[in-house]
């Protein structure tokens, strides 16, 4: 212990004006396993995340490893020396990869060979148990697997400095006992190697050679285990805990005894009889059964992910049983039946309160839903707040509490409409020992004197010690079930925790751990030659995160069917929906002379392909009525008299009624009909020489040049493959960096060496190749759907794309580095990207006729650049000689949106 | 006797209160009824506006001279004098969507009533301007013509007069049809992210887990989110087409704005139920985002409030018939612009409530089994 691990001088963090670290200096020792404990909230996550360099230092001084954590270049030398594991079961992990795939990826971010990363992976695999399971994606692995499987992901590069925040948290006790072991095993071997670990249980931490034990961002106490305890003079760690609080806070704790269960009363409130639950192949509650007893607190101890949660959700009737069955009250479960429901009270693991709701408000709505009477309703509630001690927090939001109130108060939502049976599942996880025991005189109040069935869930051994009976459970099966002493006694143990151990270790659960050969240790540290770098940029760790990257999307259907058949789904509703070709518009004739002059005229209408006749209007009132209805778009009023006016040269007036609901269809009938007029004219002209108009005086002759036929389809269909392809691979990039912000796997950029640029470039380039198979089949499609070939240069349609996904996929990567949430991400993204894309672009309105702002927008967004490239290469014939400024021009969006997008990526987290 | 409020109108604040304490979401409804509505409104136009025009003047003449200057904004931009020789390139660059050519002698032409030919070019990848800047290009052009010769001779004879008038927009003012168009589309776009947040929201928070235990059924959490979130959405567009549209736009509303107020609701309660059903079809927000994005472009471009609806296949109209948007959009056209009344709109009215109890019922049959498989 010559070299300290971390020296912390005067720090103090705050979240807002939330104090997470107030002034905290502290000298780590290094060599050793240094432990900080406390409960959740009291800063410890915080420290460990500034000690790795994780997370931007406010104030204050640290040193690890010789260095300034404060100085960039040294960060940058120690993200290679430094493992950090954050907290949560298997965050840094990517559930859909494979447990190699895992491994490999962290290899690659280490710049380790291709034969150091078989020789490491295949080591630690066989260190951890896990060799069985190497192509096992991570998510399904259980709780205890994935924390190992962290592990190895830390130690694949050697670390000097091991960080380990909360590892065990959630961990079945053998999982969690061999995790320990296989500690102490490569601290054995590599001595010099440090540990810190942040953990909530007080038990674990007295094996640690050091601890400081925190409270409110402050540090109580610090020293060895053996010694805090005997200063506190308490003979376990957590009484010790307690007792150094400071004294307002020690003031509310009271010991926990539970008084024996009256045993007078034998019927069954909850009876399960094989309940199974089954997700697809995953057989999450194997065959349980119990019963439990009116006014009984009865436990149900397991790790995380070992069906607890679904067998409470089958008895409360959130989940249907695959099969067995469940009574309540003697009565058969059903979902439907309310009356069952108001004799219930549930707790669900996380805070599942509204946040935006008051503490009052919260109690208020529940007792209403529960149809409590009003003046009973205001009784109860005054009745919570007092018995849970929140009177004085009624008014504020439970996100302002304490985890422990906070828990007080689901309690007091859960039975505010004093229910027989109370199902809580996992209350007091992550609660200092105080609240908890509280919350656990309330439960035994509840109990003992109201009657309560309390059937309750919890992986604290202390607790379970207080149940009337406890069920053991491990991978969806019970192993065990009887009063806790009972149990202890059956094993031959002394304590739960090891009599749990031996019934996990009867039932065969996990695979014995192999020992370590030495192979690990004698890998010295990477080879760093032979490298294809650039200024220190690095294409092998670039290529780690694409290749990750890819995996991921191949494994997520849901992302690649978004990718690749929304465009085409979309190209083929508007290219069949949107179109200005107005035709098969349904009109009608008012003709109030029937002579042969109207029907000739008339007759010119009706043989147009724009128009479709509909029956005769009869009188004005019949006009109007069928012009406001909307069935006709287009009325014909032929006065009386017209053929005899026309013939004796005195200008009849025919009046054309138009539909102006729409003002562009309007417009377009309103130029058809003087065309067909027109045309009936120069007819007239022709046959009746006599009341012929002089001859032309001037020829006009249209050419609609690119698109003879003037079809819209020509024009639509490469401006919707520009609008795809800014908007699909934009709000694709835009939720992979912010998906990684919510999963927690963003931690893994920030705690190894890979550069934003490296990491952004990586995550960048299967979406490029997706946008270009997207492409590919988008004129695929064009071509044999549509009949939209590429008149134009092929190769320069080619580059532009190429260009252009590169930007839009830049511009989402962009969004996505400044953003918080996936939701905000895509919404964002496609909000931006959309009003310059359709409305600017070119799409709609060509950009020459727009003006000031709206051509300003269009411009500074690679979508009118790209617009001129696909319309020119598809129907104006044009090649690289003539668009040539738009390739650059797309270019520098590139260069761009992805520099903008590496400024406002943070290596460190703020 | 009391009667007890039903339970759903807890919810229904509960609703309220939750929405009141978002204020990105509050935001957004403000600034899409108000400044979304306005520059979407003012800022496109299928109407041919600044329509860029360049000339070929091989005559140089009064006449030729007297056509360019008659070209006149807000048709289109001041004629832009070119030579021969660029024609391809600017038609090319996009720069000019017509260019007209005047032959040599073309005004000596024309007086000795020999019929020269004008050469307009038209960039035929501008749909929207292209046909109809060309019936007023033509018409401009004969009309400066026939005056030109004629200056001496009187007006020219036309044995027909030809009246044009377009009922209940006689100026073919876009901007009266789009702005009501984004309220509609507006409209939709805030119900299905705002219904089918508030139901993912709940998922992810576990909140919802938390009133299937109780003695709450499914149908009256929905509705609870439906009128909550309707209403406040209702009420924005409402107070959106008097300040914004008819204050600010001073685009003149004919019909019964009671009329189209009714069927909002029932259009706000058709779309609201679409977001829940999304919802129910994905687990998180990110996947809601994915899936809603597609379904509200579809929604917005194919219900005829962009582009005619006689102009799609016929098959898929009869698709886009069952959409709430093609309903409503038909209906609002009908109501506010040509003054029909319930006995002509009854129909779309109708199928509002159709449509959206099918999609209710479809949540209802996904709800529970999707809510509890998180």
């Amino acid at each position: 212990m010559t070299d300290a691990a971390a020296e912390i001088r005067a720090v103090t963090h705050r979240y807002g004006k939330l104090f997470a670290l107030d002034n905290v200096t502290l000298i780590i020792p290094g060599g050793c396993m240094a432990g900080l404990i406390g409960p959740d909230g009291v800063g410890k996550s915080t420290l460990l995340a500034l000690i790795s360099g994780v997370r931007r230092m406010q104030e204050g001084e640290i040193h690890a490893r010789g260095g300034d954590m404060r100085a960039p270049s040294h960060r940058a030398a120690s993200y290679a020396r430094i493992a950090y594991m954050p907290q949560g079961l298997g965050r840094n992990l990517y559930p859909t990869l494979s447990v190699y795939e895992n491994l490999d990826f962290f290899g690659r971010l280490f710049g380790q060979s291709k034969e150091e990363r078989v020789r490491h992976i295949a080591e630690l695999l066989g260190a951890t148990g896990l060799d069985p399971f190497p192509d096992r994606p991570a998510g399904q692995l259980s709780g205890g697997m994935k924390q190992k499987l962290s592990l190895c992901c830390a130690l694949i590069h050697d670390p000097d400095l091991l960080i380990l925040d909360e590892p065990t948290t959630g961990v079945d006790p053998l999982s969690r006992r061999q995790f320990w072991e296989l500690i102490d095993r490569l601290r054995a071997r590599r001595p010099k190697m440090s540990v810190i670990v942040a953990t909530a249980y007080m038990e674990e931490a007295e094996r640690f050679d050091w601890l400081a034990a925190m409270d409110d961002g402050k540090i109580l106490t610090r020293g060895a285990p053996g010694q805090i305890m005997a200063s506190a003079r308490k003979d376990t760690l957590d009484a010790a805990f307690i007792a150094l609080l400071p004294p307002e806070k020690r003031a509310a704790h009271k010991t926990v005894s539970v008084p024996p269960l009256q045993t007078a009363n034998r019927e069954f409130s909850i009876e399960a009889d094989n309940l199974t639950k089954a997700f697809g192949d995953f057989i999450a509650v194997d065959r349980v059964s119990f019963r439990i007893a009116r006014g009984e607190i009865f436990g149900f101890l397991g790790s995380n992910g070992c069906g607890k949660s679904t067998t409470m959700k089958m008895l409360t009737g959130l989940l249907p049983a695959t099969a067995g069955s469940a009574r309540l009250f003697g009565k058969k479960l059903d979902a439907g039946d309310m009356e069952t429901r108001r004799r219930v009270g549930y707790m669900s693991q996380s805070f599942s309160l509204y946040g935006e709701l008051t503490v009052r408000q919260n109690l208020e709505l529940h007792a209403r839903l529960f149809s409590l009477p009003k003046e009973r309703g205001a009784e109860r509630v005054a009745e919570m707040l007092k018995r849970f001690e929140l009177a004085e927090v009624a008014d504020s939001a439970p996100e302002d509490l304490s985890l422990g109130m906070r828990q007080r108060l689901q309690l007091a939502v859960a039975i505010i409409h004093e229910p027989e049976v109370l199902i809580l599942d996992e209350p007091t996880s992550g609660v200092d020992p105080v609240a908890r025991d509280s919350f656990w005189l309330s439960l035994i109040e509840l109990s003992r004197n109201d009657g309560v069935t309390i059937f309750i869930s919890t992986h604290f051994m202390n607790e379970a010690e207080r149940c009337d009976r406890i069920s053991l459970m491990h991978a969806g099966k019970v192993l065990a079930i009887g009063a806790p002493a009972r149990l202890v006694a059956e094993k031959g143990k002394s304590t739960l925790e090891d009599a749990f151990v031996a019934y996990l270790e009867d039932a065969g659960s996990e695979v014995a751990a192999a020992p370590l050969t030495d192979a690990l240790a004698s890998s010295s540290n990477t080879k760093e030659a032979n490298r294809a770098r650039f200024f220190g940029f690095d294409l092998g760790r670039l290529w780690a995160n694409t290749y990750r990257e890819s995996l991921e999307i191949l494994r997520d259907p849901l992302r690649l069917a978004f990718a690749l058949f929304s465009p085409l789904i979309l190209m083929i509703t508007f290219g069949y929906g949107i179109s200005f070709d107005v035709e098969n518009l349904p009109y009608a004739v008012f003709d109030q002379d029937r002579a042969l002059e109207s029907r000739e005229f008339l007759e010119s209408f009706s043989g147009s392909r724009y128009f479709v006749q509909e029956s005769d209007i009869n009188s004005t009132a019949d006009l109007e009525r069928r012009l406001v209805s909307g069935e006709i778009k287009l009325a014909v009023e032929i006065p009386p008299n017209f053929g005899r006016d026309l013939i004796s040269g005195k200008t009849p007036e025919v009046a054309v009624w138009i539909d102006g609901a729409m003002p562009f269809r309007a417009e377009t009938i309103r130029g058809y009909v003087e065309g067909i007029t027109h045309k009936y004219l120069a007819d007239q002209s022709t046959r009746h020489d006599s009341a012929a108009p002089p001859p032309a005086l001037v020829n006009m002759e249209t050419r609609f040049r690119y698109n003879q036929s003037f079809k819209s389809v020509y024009a639509i269909i490469p401006g919707v493959i520009m609008l795809m392809l800014a908007l699909v691979p934009a709000m694709m990039t835009a939720v992979s960096v912010v998906r990684e912000k919510e999963t927690g796997s963003i931690a893994n950029f920030r705690s190894t060496p890979v550069r934003r640029l490296e990491f952004l470039l990586g995550k960048q380039l299967p979406y490029v190749a997706i946008s270009l198979l997207s492409f590919a089949m988008l004129v695929l499609s064009a071509i044999t759907i549509f009949g939209v070939p590429v008149r134009g240069s092929a190769a320069t349609l080619a580059i532009g794309t190429f260009l252009y996904v590169f930007a839009t996929t830049g511009f989402g990567l962009l969004v996505s580095s400044f953003i918080r949430t996936q939701v905000a991400a895509i919404f964002i993204t496609a909000v931006i990207s959309i009003i310059p894309a359709v409305n600017f672009s070119g799409l709609l309105v060509p950009v020459s006729s727009l003006s000031g702002s709206g051509r300003a927008l269009g411009l500074t967004f690679p979508a009118a650049w790209y617009h001129q490239i696909s319309i020119g290469t598809f129907t104006k014939e044009l090649g690289f000689t003539q668009l040539w400024p738009d390739l650059i021009a797309l270019g520098v969006f590139t260069l761009a949106f992805v520099g903008a997008a590496t400024l406002g990526l943070h290596k460190q987290e703020s | 006797m009391r009667l007890a409020l039903p339970k759903a109108w807890y919810l229904v604040i509960k609703e309220f209160r939750s929405l009141w304490a978002d204020p990105v979401l509050l935001a957004l409804i403000v600034y899409v009824f108000t400044f979304a509505i306005y520059s979407i409104s003012t800022g496109i136009s299928f109407e041919v506006e600044h329509a860029s025009v360049a000339i070929v003047d091989d005559d140089h003449s009064e006449l030729s001279r007297r056509i360019a200057g008659a070209l006149l904004e807000p048709h289109f931009r001041p004629a832009v004098v070119i030579d021969a020789r660029d024609v391809d390139g600017a038609m090319d660059s996009g720069r000019f969507v017509f260019v007209i050519e005047f032959p040599p002698n073309f005004e000596a032409d024309v007086l000795a009533d020999k019929g020269p030919t004008i050469q307009v070019n038209v960039d035929g990848t501008a749909p929207t301007l292209a046909g109809n800047g060309n019936v007023y290009l033509q018409s401009i052009i004969s009309r400066e013509v026939a005056s030109f010769v004629n200056r001496d001779s009187g007006a020219v004879h036309q044995p027909i007069n030809l009246v044009t008038r377009a009922k209940f927009n006689p100026n073919y003012r876009s901007v009266w049809f789009t702005a009501v168009m984004q309220i509609i589309n507006n409209i939709s776009i805030l119900s299905i992210i705002l219904t089918g947040a508030a139901l993912i929201r709940e998922r992810e928070h576990g909140t919802i887990e938390h009133l299937l235990v109780m003695p709450v059924t499914p149908i009256e959490i929905m509705l609870s989110k439906i009128i909550a979130n309707g209403f406040v959405i209702i009420c924005a567009a409402v107070l959106s087409l008097f300040l914004v549209v008819q204050g600010v736009l001073h685009v003149p509303i004919t019909g019964s704005i009671g009329l189209f107020i009714f069927g909002a609701i029932l259009f706000e309660f058709s779309v609201t139920a679409l977001g829940i059903l999304i919802a129910t079809y994905v687990n998180t927000m990110g996947q809601f985002g994915l899936l809603s994005v597609p379904v509200i472009v579809i929604l917005y471009l194919l219900s005829g409030g962009v582009t005619p609806l006689e102009t799609m296949p016929i098959w898929l109209q009869n698709i886009m018939r069952f959409t709430p948007n093609t309903q409503f959009v038909s209906f609002a056209q009908a109501t506010l612009y040509r003054g029909a009344g319930f006995e002509i709109v009854w129909p779309q009215l109708a199928a509002l409530v159709a449509i959206g109890m099918v999609t209710l019922l479809i949540c209802l049959l996904r709800f529970r089994k999707v809510v509890s498989s998180t």
